[in-house]
């Protein structure tokens, strides 16, 4: 990686308070992302993934406290004003979410709405706009583009919707999408369609991504580098092939073998005892410690921070699984 | 040879749509959502049999249907050799209690204002599946067959995680003592850590109380994983069916060849082998003609646009609605 990194975040922390207790939604993680380059953010619901993802375009500050810093292009994001930052949101980082349902306005048109961004960030006139938009359907794979620029989100189907919602978040050319789970509501067939469409659009546009996801096997087919993610905090993070062909987390081990993959069928699967903790009373340890069967006593008392094991590679566990052969290559 | 258990024929469900008022001016037609669509399948004992598909392809429909909250339009179920839609056998409860049926949704399956116990002492006393004397002791037992703590009976519905409460949805299932499992999408809503914990739960019961379990769900690696045959639906109808690890490591129908193919794999050397299936599936208001898969398969021929292809068996496969699957499949 010889380019500098267009994203660079640094010892992130936020904390939301509920009922006059704090809650430490997500710690110290940092990652940087180089041009054109996916990263994804992978753990089970509650780890804090979405959070971080909202904490980096300052959507998580207006309920939450944000600590750390978020470098963007250089410049830092936690600490500019929301009017600084809402020029930088959709024209420079753009993102979309999970719902494709509700995160579009039932009362506008797409047309309506893929413009207004187009209105807010660049100065293209009336008609540039209305071809720029119907231009940016036609690549999202959407037919007929010019004629449904006048439908209401309610006329598009599911797959449609996140294609509509891809469009508007990249009308702008941004150099970075952050997407929450965009596949999730999705069936895999139009997953499939959707994934590539957006490393299709990333690759041309040599844009970054950060990928929120839960599944094992979308990171694999799309990310070059990924963190995992248990209660808040980074336990692994590295290149995709190396995370998950050699996981040194024993958390992440588990997360892998727990997906019915090449194991024979109708045999008892690898399961993770336990649930994910709370995040009103995480242990004071390493908060895998309950669930993990490399604990020792040193896992109760003290927390592992983040050690580089390999160029490249970081893990947060005092008994790092044993690295196989193929970890240096 | 197993015994068949259940034996499902030629199965129509739709759903008129409610008509609008300019629809009744204008004198349309009323339209009808056509969920089911000719389905005929066979359950057998002791086996799990996964259904996948899309969204909206009637897997959820079907599921209901068997455990009769839908009436169908046309076509039979007949379990023990009686039609459960039978008028006699719709005022006999002993089918409901022989037929169980599992939600995906834990969050909104169990009343929030019973405690476990109540949930499960009900089921017991509305089957009269023990004298009263005896239900507290068998709610033990039912917490202790779905590994939940003992003190679980006098906890409320919320006061458990997703995993622990599709475990009381489990054992409230299996409290009146069922021959037959119907799961729709027993543990989508979990996350994969707990998913693992809760199928394995599932796979031991079964070969404990030999059970006959409908395994539906979204997720192929899970259904392959679970399931000894699989069925394959597509708007309504089954495109496929067979041995799962046949259908899985060489799918016939062009459908199954493309959904099985769009699960990523977790190696990220194994790219670019999914076949791409363009379009979306159609709406089930508007049905295509002939074959409803011949608007998005790639090997698609006059014939397919209509004539609508049967259910046929193939050498050393299953069953395939496709009319060139011979052909299809020599070039595999």
């Amino acid at each position: 990686m010889t380019d500098h990194p267009i994203l660079e975040v640094e010892n992130l922390c936020t904390t939301f308070s509920r009922g006059g207790t704090a809650l430490p939604a997500v710690r110290d993680v940092s990652f940087a992302l180089g041009k054109g380059q996916v990263q994804g953010l992978v753990g089970e619901s509650g780890s804090g993934k979405s959070v971080t993802l909202r904490s980096i375009l300052g959507l998580a500050r207006h309920y939450g406290e944000v600590n750390g810093s978020v470098r963007w292009q250089g410049q830092e994001l936690t600490t500019m004003s929301e009017w600084q930052l809402r020029k930088i949101r959709g024209r420079e980082i753009a993102m979309i979410f999970q719902e494709p349902m509700t995160s579009l306005n039932p009362l506008l048109t797409v047309g309506t709405q893929l413009t207004e961004t187009l209105k807010a960030h660049t100065d293209l006139g009336r008609r540039a706009r209305r071809d720029r938009a119907i231009e940016m359907l036609d690549h999202v794979g959407i037919p007929a583009a010019s004629s449904r620029l006048g439908e209401y989100p309610h006329q598009f189907s599911g797959g449609m919707r996140q294609r509509v919602m891809i469009a508007i978040a990249l009308a702008a050319s941004p150099k970075l999408l952050l997407a929450d789970e965009p596949t999730t509501a999705l069936d895999v067939t139009i997953q499939a369609q959707i994934l590539d469409l957006i490393l299709k659009l990333a690759d041309e546009m040599s844009m970054g991504v950060v990928l929120v996801t839960h599944d094992l096997g979308v990171v694999a087919q799309t990310c070059d580098t990924v963190s995992v993610m248990y209660a808040g905090r980074v336990v692994e993070q590295g290149d995709v092939r190396q995370v998950l062909q050699t996981p040194r987390h024993p958390y992440t081990e588990g997360l892998i073998r727990s997906v019915p993959q090449d194991v024979p069928p109708r045999t008892q699967l690898y399961s993770v005892p336990g649930t994910p903790p709370s995040l009103f009373s995480l242990p004071e340890g390493c908060a895998f410690a309950p669930r993990c069967q490399a604990a020792s006593e040193a896992c109760g008392s003290a927390r592992p921070t983040l050690q580089d094991i390999a160029p490249g590679r970081q893990t947060a566990c005092f008994h790092p699984m044993p690295a196989t052969q193929e970890d240096a290559a | 040879m197993t015994q068949t258990v259940m034996k499902i024929e030629d199965l129509h469900l739709s759903f008129p749509v409610s008509r609008s008022l300019l629809d009744m001016v204008q004198r349309k037609p009323g339209k009808s959502v056509n969920a089911l669509n000719g389905v005929t399948l066979e359950l057998l004992q002791g086996e799990t049999l996964g259904v996948v598909g899309e969204s909206g392809c009637g897997k959820s429909t079907l599921a209901r249907c068997i455990v009769r909250l839908y009436p169908p339009t046309s076509g039979q179920i007949h379990f023990d050799d009686q039609d459960i839609f039978d008028e006699k056998a719709r005022k006999d409860r002993t089918y409901n209690r022989r037929v169980q049926m599992m939600f995906q949704d834990p969050y909104s399956s169990l009343n929030p204002r019973m405690t476990t116990g109540d949930i499960l002492t009900e089921a017991l006393r509305v089957h009269e599946m023990r004298p009263e004397a005896e239900i507290a002791s068998r709610v033990a037992e039912l917490l202790e067959l779905v590994r939940l703590p003992q003190d679980a009976a006098e906890k409320l519905p919320h006061e458990f995680s997703g995993g622990q409460r599709q475990r009381i949805a489990i054992a409230r299932a299996l409290a009146v003592e069922p021959e037959v499992l119907i799961a729709d999408e027993l543990v989508s809503a979990l996350d994969v850590s707990v998913q693992a914990q809760v199928v394995n739960l599932l796979l031991e019961l079964q070969e404990r109380l030999h059970l006959t379990i409908l395994f539906v769900a979204h997720d192929l690696r899970l259904v392959r994983h679970v399931s000894n045959r699989v069925a394959v639906i597509y708007l309504g109808r089954i495109v496929e069916i067979g041995d799962s690890e046949t259908l899985f490591s060489s799918p016939s129908h062009p459908y199954s060849q493309a959904l099985l193919s769009a699960a990523p794999s977790l190696d990220p050397d194994d790219k670019g082998a999914a076949i791409q299936l363009e379009g979306e599936l159609p709406s089930p208001l508007n049905v295509p003609p002939g074959c409803p898969f011949h608007v998005r398969c790639r090997h698609v021929t006059a014939q397919c646009r209509t004539v609508i292809p049967e259910l046929r068996a193939l050498e050393g496969r299953g069953e395939v609605a496709c009319h060139h699957s011979e052909e299809i499949n020599q070039y595999a």
